[in-house]
């Protein structure tokens, strides 16, 4: 979106520029300086980022500039013409214009025109052309007239196209236009009328022009304040032959023709131009940015003091006399898009430059200049930091091990992360881990055959990841069916995603033994099932005694003797683990990870079958093994818990229940699951029951201790 | 002194302490001049529409920003003219307000100006130009307080919904030069209304109407995460609310407003450890005194025989006299109080009721002879000269020799009763003191300092006592030096002269100077009470004996030998009595 920032005045007394405006603005050879021609006999080199001149210079009493000074950008020498014919060259270093090189030319010079990577050319006002190069080793020399009697040239413009200089100028006579196209690399000179088409009245107040790779795109502003285009071809088909163009309307009517002072405009970019003028005839002068795409107007900006009708166009600065001051507009045309419209932050990251840091760390913003100012910080910090420096090498240990991972081995690079991890307690701890990450993963997305494994191990266990800063970590887990970084993910990150927890469990389910027991699989949350067998064992209990009298006893319970025809079988069953005791661990890893059921379910009905009942045979046989023990809890470190075992059934059979009702060898284990829920309720109720005298009980306690307003109590101190 | 303008909503001294803005309900801005020994109007600032509601000095003291309702105005301090004015945005989500209220303005000295408004706005103004530069729409309803760091690279602001924002200036890429500001953190530490905020280089604090003070360190400025790390939530003053007439058991609450004069109650069962007894005779609520005018209550006393009241506000002093017939109390104020007495700091009774002492706000420490119903002025210890600092704390002996006096900083004068002169002065200690009394028989005066230190002077010896030098060199447990809120009053057993009790918001402690000192690894607290004989040996072998059975503790003191006397503030009944607070929309209700 194109925009015109907040304006500033260069200058507002040095200038004489008188109602006329200026003569000039041109660049020189470093960026932010601008070269300022008035009306009279000053030259003044601005700095506009500092709004301060950094030098002026003048010619004599009596002689008069009649060109504006340019840069010569291949040597860095300015060049002015003064009385026409008289030219000057010097350099910052020179205080004294009479005393510098002086060239005096045979023909009046219109215009002096340099660009960037080439040698200025000098135009002379009949119309001819020669380098400045060429004219300075022979100045008396013959200059040839160009242009016909009582034609004048109105306007120019140098261009450098395909590394050619192409020079376009515009004449004007008896109210004809025409425009000169000089090629430098061919010496061809070609002439084309301009055709007003059906407005004949009309006259040009100002030209501009751009350049694509055909056509030189004129456009022209004229009295009746609509913008004309006429488009000119570079390369000539008839060079000899004069050829007319017409002009098509760009805009209608933007500005008001009749204006006291001028109107400009000058093409910004390819689809912006700014116009200077007054949009009504009463109305203020002002400047306005238009888009030629959209016939829109994107912003302007009134200028109440008037303006001398120039308008100049420089690496996003407009300069223009406003009132009697030169004031410069910043434009800038951002290119809009969906997340700058949303506020997003967007990152101008150059190439070649080092990364900027993805991660921001909240807790250490002084780190980005903020802390620089910030004296308050405690002695202590101070010593530390001091000790910090004495350990740490020119190149902090961040970037270093941030190149390391671009370029090295893995050997080299797991090396370098135990040095840094060892250091660990550095401010960006944070921002390098996440960096480090992103850049191993990119590695290894790039490079199919690195996959730094006990890298990344060492990594997760730094516990500041997180699913969401590097989701690439999982999904390359996932392709090498690496279960051991997977278990250690699903352990560290609060944040995995549904769909991720379920694709590991599909592999965790699905891998082979073999290649399970070769993986080192932390172990800890599962319990070593042979001596566990008949630990703390419960008296098994059959039959539900409630008050002494056995209620009815359920059909099922019969047909489920009718099955269990092996007994031995089923005491196999229930008191041997399902699964090996490595693919538990992974197991119980994704018991332990957080989900959301409505976000699982779908996942779930995913997969195959087999694993299914396999899945639900575990959990079962955990069940089992929790409703031993009096505590309902589980042996080991870190167990699965009861209502985690149950809540994973209970997802299980909801996502899988059509499935698993079919399988014949599923059916034994529906059974014994509708159980075990029959078996909860009545915990559950008889756990009710109880729960109502405790509350009793808890309620006689209360009013013990309920003090009032007053009391008096008896206290034993010591 | 009047400023003529009606009620005064906001004052704003200079950064250079040398004036003083008022902002005034008819909209006028005043400046004052603040002299050594006076302050002189100097000159109005132009009219305004309606009432100053905040100011802010620009930190070169050249222009001033004042917030009124609708607008900002900024003012050229040398012309007292308004430079700009900034219209605030009535809007609220759409909707238009009646009105906006700019609760705070805080002028930067890069000349922006940030404004927190009803409408839940934080606006950035740039003052040059008189334009909106930022909005930030952070909550629903008022936000009412601003305060602004120092190095002026944050700002919290505090809303009426209990939330406490933070504003950081961080840099808008990470390497970028380009700063902006930017809402850090949130937090919702109180239930009421944010009233004020205020920012120290390391934490956030912010008062409001649930009476809580909150101190909230800035994480990223605490290099080691300790305990001086932790949230910190003050609720109680540190001051002693409540004293006690031994003789007739009698306690006198003081309110903002009103003081309360109780009678206790007695029972004549006895029990064993943790009964509670029944009543033979419930508390009296004896006396409802309420003040006259709209000052608040400064500080209050009863005598030790119960037949004194003394009282001051901030401009009046009063001291009545109490006749007990009987059920039937008689309250006779003594009139025609000297024209010294005007406003006290702390009022002390002596032991045998015959003398109060008075601190006065100018810094004297007055001595009145009190007989039958009248009063007889004996002597004024006027301050050092030097000194400004009026004494806030009072101790007098049980014999009625000594009277000790502390100001904030400057240490602890004792002074020679009998003979009315300066005895001697404690040496001055960082902390200021919170807790002070004189031990009968030794007199050995016990202070208690805010960063928990207690120390012993004998005032005879003139020396710090031999106990006091040991539990320096020792050191206190580091659980007692955590605690978080100060000792508010300490009192002594007259017949165990080797125990202290004293205690603070949440713990009662009687220190039993004969038994060891506890080091960092034995338990501080022990569970109370002990259970069995092995048990008590176990754990009373160390001098601190600390008591968590009743809290919020506002008041605790002997009544007699075998008779303590407790006064809970429960916080469930403050927050009963305050205005509900805004209601926030809960998830699914």
């Amino acid at each position: 979106m194109a925009s015109l920032e907040e304006e500033f005045t260069l200058s507002s007394a040095v200038l004489s520029a008188g109602s006329e405006g200026l003569l000039g603005v041109e660049q020189s050879s470093k960026t932010d300086q601008f070269l300022v021609t008035d009306n009279g006999r000053t030259v003044i080199l601005y700095k506009v980022s500092d709004q301060k001149p950094l030098g002026s210079w003048s010619v004599k009493q009596g002689q008069i500039i009649t060109c504006p000074a340019v840069c010569n950008f291949q040597t860095g020498e300015y060049i002015v013409v003064h009385d026409n014919k008289v030219l000057r060259i010097w350099n910052n270093e020179d205080v004294n214009l009479d005393k510098v090189f002086k060239a005096t030319l045979s023909a009046e010079v219109y215009r002096i025109l340099s660009v960037q990577g080439t040698e200025p050319l000098v135009l002379f006002k009949e119309g001819a052309v020669r380098g400045l190069e060429a004219l300075l080793a022979e100045p008396q020399q013959k200059i040839e007239t160009v242009i016909s009697d009582e034609e004048v040239i109105k306007w120019t413009k140098f261009f450098i196209v395909f590394r050619h200089p192409v020079l376009i100028f515009i004449t004007e006579k008896h109210g004809n236009y025409f425009a000169y196209v000089q090629m430098f690399n061919s010496r061809v000179l070609s002439k084309y009328t301009l055709l007003f088409g059906q407005d004949e009245n009309s006259v040009i107040e100002s030209f501009t022009a751009s350049v694509d790779r055909k056509f030189i795109s004129l456009m022209s502003l004229s009295t009746d304040g609509c913008i004309y285009e006429t488009l000119i071809p570079i390369r000539p088909t008839d060079p000899e032959k004069n050829q007319s163009l017409v002009r098509s309307l760009l805009f209608k009517a933007v500005v008001s023709g009749n204006t006291r002072h001028g109107v400009a405009v000058t093409v910004l970019d390819q689809d912006h131009i700014a116009v200077l003028g007054s949009p009504l005839a009463a109305s203020k002068e002002c400047l306005s940015v238009w888009n030629i795409k959209f016939q829109t107007l994107q912003t302007s900006k009134e200028l109440p003091q008037g303006t001398s009708g120039q308008l100049w166009y420089y690496g996003e600065n407009l300069f223009m006399l406003h009132g009697r001051s030169l004031t410069v507009i910043p434009y800038k045309c951002e290119v809009s898009s969906l997340a700058s419209a949303l506020g997003k932050l967007k990152h101008s990251q150059d190439p070649g430059t080092h990364v900027v840091p993805h991660f921001v760390n909240w807790e250490t913003p002084q780190e980005c200049g903020l802390g620089a100012q910030n004296s308050e910080q405690s002695r202590r910090i101070l010593r530390r930091r001091k000790i910090e420096v004495s350990l740490q090498p020119e190149v902090p240990p961040s970037k270093q091990l941030l190149s390391t991972i671009m370029k090295d081995s893995e050997k080299h690079i797991e090396v370098e992360l135990r040095k840094f991890l060892a250091i660990k307690q550095t401010p960006d701890f944070h921002t390098v881990i996440g960096d480090t990450v992103t850049g191993l993963l990119e590695r290894c997305k790039a490079e199919p055959s690195f996959y730094p494994r006990n890298c990344l191990m060492q990594l997760t266990q730094t516990h500041v990841l997180s699913y969401s800063l590097c989701p690439d970590l999982m999904e390359i887990a996932l392709q090498k069916k690496d279960v051991q970084l997977l278990q250690l993910c699903l352990q560290h990150f609060p944040d995995i995603p549904e769909l991720v927890t379920c694709a590991c469990l599909k592999i965790f389910l699905s891998i082979a033994d073999d290649s399970l027991q070769e993986t080192d699989v932390n172990m800890e949350s599962v319990f070593d099932c042979s001596n566990s067998v008949h630990d703390e064992k419960m008296e098994e209990q059959t039959e539900i005694l409630q008050n002494g009298f056995n209620p009815v006893e359920d059909e099922c319970n019969k047909c489920d003797q009718e099955l269990n025809e092996e007994p031995q079988a089923k005491t196999k069953e229930t008191t041997s683990c399902p699964v090996i005791p490595k693919r538990a661990a992974l197991l119980n890893a994704i018991l332990h990870s957080a989900y959301s059921e409505t976000f699982l379910l779908p996942h779930l009905k995913d997969i195959p079958a087999q694993h299914i009942t396999l899945f639900l045979k575990y959990l079962y046989f955990l069940y089992l093994k929790c409703s031993e023990n009096a505590t309902l809890t589980l042996p080991g470190i870190h167990p699965p818990t009861l209502n985690q075992i149950m809540d994973w059934i209970c997802l299980l059979l909801d996502a899988n229940f059509t499935v698993v009702v079919m399988m014949p060898e599923a059916k034994r284990l529906l059974i014994n699951l509708y159980k075990l829920v029959k078996s909860q309720i009545s915990v559950y109720s008889e756990l009710n029951k109880i729960e109502v005298s405790f509350r009793e009980l808890q309620k006689l306690n209360q009013e013990k201790n309920n003090r009032g307003l007053y009391s008096i109590e008896v206290l034993e101190l010591f | 002194m009047d400023a003529f303008g009606g009620p005064i909503w906001s004052m704003a001294a200079s950064p250079s302490d040398s004036q003083l803005l008022v902002g005034c309900e008819d909209g006028s801005v005043k400046l004052f001049q603040i002299t050594p020994d006076k302050i002189q109007f100097e000159r109005n600032f132009d009219r305004q529409k309606s009432r100053i509601l905040s100011l802010s000095w620009h930190p070169s003291g050249t222009h001033i920003a004042a917030g009124s309702i609708d607008y900002i105005s900024v003012f050229d301090v040398k012309s007292g003219s308004a430079v700009h004015k900034m219209i605030v945005d009535r809007q609220y989500m759409g909707v238009s307000k009646r009105k906006c209220i700019v609760w705070g303005v805080a002028f930067l000295s890069d000349g922006t100006v940030i404004s927190v408004d009803s409408a839940g706005k934080v606006q950035f103004w740039d003052s040059a130009t008189g334009t909106l530069v930022k909005s930030h729409l952070i909550a629903n309803a008022d936000v009412q307080s601003i305060a602004v760091a120092n190095q002026e690279d944050s700002f919290v602001v505090g809303t009426a919904e209990g939330t406490v924002f933070h504003f950081q200036l961080v840099p808008v890429t990470s390497n970028s030069s380009e700063k902006q500001w930017v809402r850090t953190k949130p937090f919702q530490h109180h239930t009421h209304d944010v009233r004020t905020v205020a920012h120290s280089p390391t934490s956030l604090i912010s008062g409001g109407t649930d009476t809580h003070l909150v101190i909230r360190p800035l994480m990223e400025k605490v290099e080691v995460k300790n305990y001086d790390a932790a949230l910190r939530k003050i609720t109680f003053p540190h001051r002693r609310l409540i004293s006690c007439s031994r003789k007739r058991h009698l306690l006198l609450f003081q309110f903002a407003h009103h003081l309360e004069l109780w009678r206790l109650g007695s029972t004549v069962a006895t029990g064993k450890n943790g009964d509670t007894l029944p009543l033979s005779k419930n508390a009296d609520h004896l006396l409802y005194l309420k003040t006259k005018g709209p000052e608040n209550i400064i500080c209050s006393c009863i005598s030790p025989c119960g037949s004194w009241i003394a009282y001051s506000t901030a401009s009046r002093f009063f001291l009545y006299r109490l006749n007990y017939e009987h059920d039937n109390i008689n309250l006779k104020r003594v009139s025609k109080m000297p024209a010294f007495l005007r406003s006290a700091l702390q009022i002390l009774f002596s032991e045998d009721s015959t003398k109060l002492f008075v601190a006065s706000n100018q810094g004297a420490l007055h001595i009145v002879q009190l007989s039958g119903g009248s009063f007889k002025h004996l002597h004024a210890f006027q301050p050092q000269s030097g000194t400004v600092e009026a004494m806030c704390l009072l101790a007098v002996s049980p014999d009625g020799n000594w009277l000790a006096a502390s100001g904030t900083s400057a240490g602890v004068h004792v002074y020679n009763v009998k003979q009315l002169k300066l005895h001697c002065t404690v040496p001055a200690y960082n902390f200021p003191v919170t807790a002070m009394a004189i031990a009968p028989n030794t007199n050995n005066l016990v202070i208690a300092h805010s960063d928990q230190q207690v120390f012993e002077y004998s005032i005879p010896d003139k020396h710090y006592t031999d106990w006091s030098r040991t539990v320096q060199k020792h050191g206190f447990h580091h659980l007692w030096l955590q605690r978080d809120t100060p000792i508010t009053h300490i009192s002594f057993h007259p017949k165990r002269p080797m125990h202290i009790l004293l205690h603070d918001a949440y713990m009662f402690c009687i220190i039993d100077k004969s038994l060891p000192l506890p080091n960092d690894k034995t338990l501080l607290y022990n569970p109370f009470p002990p259970t069995n004989e092995s048990d008590v040996q176990r754990r009373t072998a160390h001098a601190f004996k600390i008591s968590k059975i009743y809290k919020p503790l506002l008041f605790m003191d002997l009544l007699d030998e075998r008779t303590l006397v407790a006064v809970e503030r429960p916080l469930d009944d403050i927050i009963a009595q305050l205005p509900p607070p805004i209601k926030k929309k809960k998830f699914g209700t």
